[in-house]
């Protein structure tokens, strides 16, 4: 059986542990054996993101040490594994075993298509779902078609819900406009972060989405603190949530 | 005063960005229409890249080639090192021939060398003849946007404007009856410019000719008459081959605005019998970028200001709150590569969506561009202290994992007990619109641990 080494962003582990465990739940169903390294902690992406790469650095050096030895690297998370896919490069270009470890690093939904080659899943989540598209995930990875670009469509998250009974995915106005959490730019540009946010929120609204979901808890956590102030009905969920048949 | 602070500004008058927002969406909706419609449109894209980075990295030998040609056709090509000596070639042409009045088509080249204010002081009067931009002159105003360069004015704004110096009638907002008002006085502008100024969308080094595509057909009215016309290009606005041409006209209009085509494309070969065509090729900056490996790539911009329509950020913080020439993400790339610390806000005005790289004609990768010029912001030592020491501490506490889970279980612990004024207050910019997330008891780690502890039962 193969293993799977379970990388936990830092905020799903402090603060939505429920996504982490849907998680396990999903790659267990699936027939992997999964291990959560415990020396785990953040990939970087804060710091690197903010311009702080020497700070990032040594978190890279850390992931490839922990994660290096497992047969897979998955997450509940686009953002956190475009790091290690797309940027890690700057820090750790010629190590052993990191091209390696970027080959088998993969986001929860691609890993279910791409590796597990899920078809069926027999659960009904019987809501209208609005998909949130989480911008590193779908522009870094490729883990659907970003609207831009002229290109066949798919998209890993949408084929994954759709298996499921009941679900009915809402058509959006803007269909992969970013949330605007950004990380630091939540807070330095809180103006225009919070305006982005909103106007997401009103699209799935008037899409008659019941529950918004994506592949980035980031972007729901920034989300669901406007939902929350606003005191709106709209409910949020990760994937890993819905797919493993949590109830709303 | 930083883009956040401007950006908090603009969004104050919220039904207005709601607005601005969905106007430049418009836009962009209808780009998405017109590339839909081709399917060579990514390859077209793919192509327009390879033919853009061939000729910055030949830039050299294209440069001189199109000079070359260019005389051959009775063109006179002037080198100007920076924004200064190009604003002393157009003042000295202009008073040599004792030319008095100039209308200009639009050219962001000159916005970025403050040519209008300059020629002012000399004592040279300046119309710019495009719709948009006249009425930012008018308003004593810079462009808000490069393709669309008055986005960000209502027509009731318009209106009162066009009242205050056309003297079209009060209240009056009817678009029709605004643009008549002003081609009528345009007309009078065009009739008495003794030269006229352009912008170049496209040079070609085979052929000496240069490309200025308008929709309004004022760069052809204003150099049709005078005798003298001058054209401003930035070096990085050459083509090797005419036959490279279509790739670019056919990616521009789309990018820019949704169309086809754009209503006018006006191929000059040297000037016309008894005028005079005077190219002034303008560096100002662009061999640095040049020599730079990261920020080369920027050069491929052809200024269809795509990447601004898409921008979520500029869509909601207006051009004005980048204060540069060039506003949105190229320009955010652009600006600080000239002045690093006066624009050390703009690469960090962006949530690193990607949108702009993917919907950009030339394939810039414009959003990890703006990622390099955070690092290179810090190592110049720009970043704002919040964000290193900040960064610092993260990074220490990452880097310890009992001190991080320590840390966690401790604020898991701590926060949902505080009282609200201690949460929301004004150092949490987080909290001013947004509730902090519901702390949970325990943390993944130790929800799974205790399963594994059950399961081992």
């Amino acid at each position: 059986m193969p293993t799977v080494g379970l990388f936990i962003p830092c905020y799903v582990d402090q603060l939505y542990p429920q996504v982490g465990m849907a998680t396990v739940q999903l790659l267990e169903e699936n027939g992997y054996q999964v291990e959560f390294p415990t020396e785990q902690t953040c990939c970087g992406q804060p710091m690197a993101n903010t311009g702080c790469t020497e700070q990032a650095r040594p978190l890279a050096e850390r992931f490839l040490q922990i994660f290096g030895g497992y047969d897979y690297v998955v997450a509940p998370s686009g953002s956190c594994v475009a790091m290690v896919r797309c940027h890690y490069d700057e820090y750790l270009e010629d190590r052993p075993g990191f091209a390696e470890l970027k080959a088998k690093t993969y986001e929860l939904c691609e890993f279910l298509v791409d590796v597990a080659n899920v078809t069926r899943i027999d659960r009904a989540f019987p809501h209208r779902v609005g998909l949130h598209q989480s911008c590193h995930g779908l522009r870094e990875l490729r883990l659907g078609r970003a609207s831009e670009l002229m290109k066949p469509d798919y998209g890993k998250a949408q084929q994954l819900l759709t298996l499921m009974d009941g679900l009915t995915l809402a058509t959006l106005a803007r269909a992969d406009e970013c949330c605007g959490f950004g990380g630091t730019f939540a807070v330095a540009e809180e103006a225009v972060s919070s305006m982005m946010g909103e106007d997401r929120i009103h699209d799935h609204e008037t899409a008659g989405a019941e529950v918004m979901t994506a592949n980035d808890m980031s972007c729901l956590m920034h989300l669901q603190g406007l939902i929350r102030r606003q005191r709106k009905p709209l409910r949020v969920m990760h994937v890993a949530e819905i797919l493993a048949g949590r109830s709303v | 005063m930083n883009h956040a602070a401007l950006a908090e500004d603009f969004i104050k008058d919220k039904p207005r960005a709601k607005w601005h927002d969905e106007t430049l969406w418009f836009v962009r909706s209808k780009r998405d229409k017109a590339a839909s419609a081709l399917p060579e449109w990514e390859t077209l894209r793919e192509c327009a890249a390879q033919i853009k980075a061939h000729t910055v990295a030949n830039l050299a030998h294209y440069l001189e080639q199109f000079e070359s040609q260019a005389t051959k056709r009775g063109a006179v090509v002037h080198w100007a090192k920076d924004a200064a000596e190009h604003n002393q070639i157009v003042l000295s042409l202009l008073q040599s021939r004792g030319a008095r009045r100039l209308v200009k088509s639009k050219s962001m080249l000159t916005e970025e060398c403050h040519l209008n204010p300059f020629l002012e002081r000399n004592g040279i009067e300046v119309v710019d003849t495009d719709l948009g931009e006249w009425i930012v002159q008018l308003a004593g105003e810079p462009p808000s946007h490069i393709v669309l360069p008055a986005i960000h004015k209502k027509k009731e704004d318009v209106g009162r404007i066009f009242h205050e110096h056309l003297g079209t009638d009060e209240g009056a907002t009817d678009p029709n009856y605004l643009a008549e008002a002003a081609r009528g006085k345009l007309r009078e502008k065009f009739v008495q410019a003794d030269a006229g100024l352009t912008g170049v969308n496209f040079a070609i080094a085979e052929t000496g000719g240069i490309v200025v595509c308008t929709n309004e057909g004022n760069a052809d009215l204003g150099v049709s008459l005078p005798a003298l016309h001058i054209a401003s290009m930035g070096i990085e606005k050459l083509l090797p081959r005419a036959e490279d041409l279509g790739v670019f006209l056919r990616l521009l209009a789309r990018s820019a605005t949704g169309q086809p085509i754009t209503s006018y494309t006006s191929h000059f070969h040297g000037p016309r019998p008894g005028a005079e065509l005077h190219i002034v090729l303008v560096d100002n900056g662009r061999s640095d970028i040049l020599g730079s490996e990261e920020f080369r790539r920027s050069l491929s911009c052809i200024r269809c200001g795509a990447c601004m329509n898409t921008c979520p950020v500029y869509r909601r913080s207006g051009g004005h709150s980048y204060q540069t020439s060039v506003p949105g993400p190229i320009g955010s790339i652009l600006a600080p590569s000239r002045d690093p610390k006066t624009y050390a806000s703009l690469p960090s005005a962006c949530s690193l969506c990607g949108s702009c790289t993917d919907v950009c004609p030339v394939k810039i990768d414009i959003h990890h561009q703006l990622l390099t010029w955070r690092r290179e912001l810090n190592v110049l030592g720009l970043l704002p202290r919040s964000k290193r020491w900040g960064m610092q501490g993260m990074s220490y506490v990452f880097r310890h994992p009992r001190l991080y889970q320590w840390a966690g279980k401790l604020a898991r612990l701590i926060v949902p007990r505080l009282p609200r004024f201690l949460l929301y207050n004004r150092f949490n910019a987080w909290g001013r619109q947004r509730e902090l997330p519901e702390f949970p008891r325990q943390s993944f780690r130790e929800q799974y641990e205790a399963r594994r502890h059950e399961q081992q039962k």
